[in-house]
């Protein structure tokens, strides 16, 4: 057991710290600027071989452990530089349910960031019961016809392509009978509606509207009917702190709330905080080291969502308990932090997984 | 970075979990059953565990047994008696039948004819009187006599990784307990029924289950990181990494066992229920070596 870096973790850490040290202060790291920057920010981060770490070689990536991208967060943390964009889960879904063709034409673009994605999943009347979204994609020829809502896509005003969750069949039962499908952004019958969150953030989150967009039928993700599957490991991705890397940010902002605090005690908030993202940081630790064995992604996710969540809601009452109302960036984290206890599927979604799948609790 | 067992690490963790399943108490009736005692007793003095740090474990090991027989509410001495043997060896000193002990109280002291203390850099070794009044039904506290011997001095930085050592098994023993409890309390859940439907069937109770399993989890992280530590890092880092450790860990199992007591509904509260046990034991593993909120140092690495 060693929580330390090998000598090859060591020599990457230093090879990042030093490209980190050219660029420190030189992209905006939050609100609508970092949203506005984000493309730029993965883009050179890929050039310098720095992002993908952990994906296929032939995708644009580097086939080291997973690991690496921990090394990556906190040096992204450290040198107060944007963090790393998150899409892990949507290489995962496309890399596992596409086949070799899509995968060879999609996956190395969204890697390097020369084209962007984004996530058509939600709509309004299917948030955390999924399965009953009513978006369609109707067979016309070689093509699909895309009638439907879509709501909580991030990114998606400044996105290529949305990889997107259709029904194709609305005769079988529910799960049945949706696909997945590579949707291009850029043609006539698609709708843009951004959202402003509470923290005033417009760039992030979008609402999108399909009233007759088309989609090759060759780009469809894997067969009809296998768009559930696609779904569950895209979500259960999205809920990995290992995957998301948001841990190095939590000890980021404790870092400088604390230093705004220097010279008086700490509020309780804080030191509270500084726990919790110390907890984070070495659960993800633990988890990386448990996938070495094998371990896949199963319901233990959802621990892992709940242990996030709790971490950056801490964060967040601590950026509270020292800025107050009066300053705008701290409230933002604070209110921003709200989100998490939703986003990637409820609090409550989680608990219902861990009780019915690790516990056994049912009827 | 690879922070798994090794697979030496699980055959202990294993072999501590069979023998605290099998012969610690399965029921509060089962705390007065003598011949139960004695049986554990000679099992646990059989394995040599009680000696690990004269046998050369690191923190990692020592928390990994404290962890399975805090589990399993072992009711005869292992915290005191480990802590105490990694004193003895550091001194070189040979006081036989020794647990530890805070202020004036021998701790974990059931049988035990010394305890030792560190005080600054000096061990102390004094004999123990008898039993006194506590908390916790599983192990036992006892009056010191007067004369207290020196049995020798530790350089500040191996006085100051024992302390860090005391605090990590007192964190394994909290996610211990808690993990047993939150294990009495799902038992529980999935054959009690209301309403004709087991009560873990209906989210209210199975989200603070759920809860609780979280907490669990993120227990186990601080703990495995601060045994680690233990031996691996600078006294001063060790430290830190305990106290966030300690932290975390009360707080979860004093939930956790909270909500043990809570799915048992009104027998939760009654004597004969397992709850108060793990939480009576939990309470007092806060107490022992306390960590504060404000020892947070949260400029953190």
């Amino acid at each position: 057991m060693d929580f330390r870096d090998s000598p090859e973790e060591a020599a990457f850490r230093d090879r990042l710290r030093d490209w980190l040290a050219e660029r420190a202060g030189t992209f905006p790291t939050s609100g609508d600027e970092y949203w506005a920057r984000q493309g730029e920010w993965h883009r050179a981060l890929h050039a310098a071989g720095f992002f993908g770490l952990s994906w296929p070689e032939r995708y644009g990536g580097h086939e080291l452990p997973p690991v690496y991208d921990v090394i990556l967060d906190e040096e992204l943390a450290r040198a107060g530089t944007p963090p790393r964009p998150s899409l892990g889960y949507l290489v995962q879904g496309l890399g596992r349910h596409g086949g070799e063709e899509l995968c060879r034409r999609f996956l190395p673009g969204m890697i390097d960031g020369t084209e962007r994605w984004c996530q058509g999943f939600s709509e309004p009347g299917a948030g955390s019961d999924l399965a009953s979204l009513t978006t369609t994609a109707t067979r016309d020829g070689d093509a699909y016809v895309v009638q439907g809502h879509k709501i909580w896509t991030s990114y998606s005003d400044v996105a290529d392509w949305c990889l997107l969750l259709a029904r194709t069949d609305p005769d079988v039962p529910r799960h049945k009978g949706i696909s997945a499908f590579v949707v291009s952004m850029h043609q006539p019958g698609i709708e843009q509606r951004p959202l402003k969150m509470m923290s005033g953030v417009t760039k992030e989150f979008g609402q999108v509207l399909f009233d007759g967009a088309r989609v090759p039928a060759d780009q469809m993700v894997g067969a009809p009917g296998e768009g559930w599957a696609l779904a569950m490991t895209v979500v259960g991705h999205e809920r990995e702190p290992a995957t998301l890397g948001f841990s190095a940010r939590y000890g980021k902002l404790v870092r400088q709330l604390a230093a705004r605090t220097k010279g008086s005690a700490p509020p309780p908030e804080l030191a509270w905080a500084a726990v919790e993202a110390e907890m984070l940081r070495l659960h993800v630790r633990r988890r990386l080291s448990e996938q070495l064995d094998g371990v896949s992604h199963g319901p233990e996710g959802s621990l892992d969502k709940l242990l996030m969540t709790w971490a950056e809601q801490a964060v967040g009452h601590a950026a509270l308990a020292v800025g107050g109302t009066e300053d705008p960036e701290l409230l933002n984290a604070y209110l921003y932090s709200r989100a998490q206890s939703v986003m990637g599927g409820t609090s409550q979604i989680q608990k219902n997984i861990i009780a019915s799948r690790i516990l056994g609790l049912g009827d | 970075m690879d922070v798994r067992l090794t697979a030496e690490q699980r055959q202990l963790r294993d072999a501590a979990a069979r023998l605290a399943s099998d012969l610690g108490p399965g029921s509060v009736l089962d705390l007065d059953d003598r011949h139960r005692i004695a049986r554990l007793e000679k099992a646990v003095e059989a394995t040599g565990w009680r000696n690990l740090r004269s046998d050369g474990a690191s923190g990692v090991e020592v928390a990994l047994v404290v962890e399975e027989f805090g589990r399993g509410l072992v009711d005869v001495p292992f915290l005191g008696p480990v802590l105490a043997d990694d004193l003895r060896r550091q001194v070189g000193s040979t006081v036989p039948a020794a647990t530890i002990a805070v202020g004036s109280s021998a701790r974990d002291a059931h049988g035990m004819r010394h305890a030792l203390t560190l005080d600054g850099d000096r061990v102390l070794s004094t004999e123990v009187g008898p039993r006194a009044p506590g908390a916790d039904l599983t192990r036992h506290n006892a009056a010191l006599r007067d004369a207290s011997e020196p049995i020798g001095t530790l350089p500040p930085e191996l006085a100051e990784r024992w302390r860090v050592l005391a605090l990590v098994a007192t964190c394994a023993d909290l996610v211990g307990t808690a993990r047993g409890a939150h294990t009495l309390a799902r038992d529980h859940a999935k054959i009690r029924e209301q309403y004709g439907r087991t009560i873990g069937s209906y989210q209210a109770v199975a989200h603070l289950l759920a809860e609780g399993l979280a907490l669990i989890e993120g227990s186990v992280s601080v703990l495995r990181h601060a045994a680690w530590a233990v031996d691996e890092l600078t006294p001063a880092e060790a430290l830190r990494a305990a106290r966030i450790a300690k932290l975390y860990c009360a707080r979860a199992a004093r939930t956790v066992c909270e909500t043990a007591v809570q799915v048992h509904g009104g027998i939760g509260n009654t004597w004969e229920c397992l709850a108060h046990v793990h939480l009576r034991r939990a309470l007092v593993s806060t107490e022992l070596f306390p960590v504060r909120l404000e020892e947070i140092d949260c400029g953190l690495s």
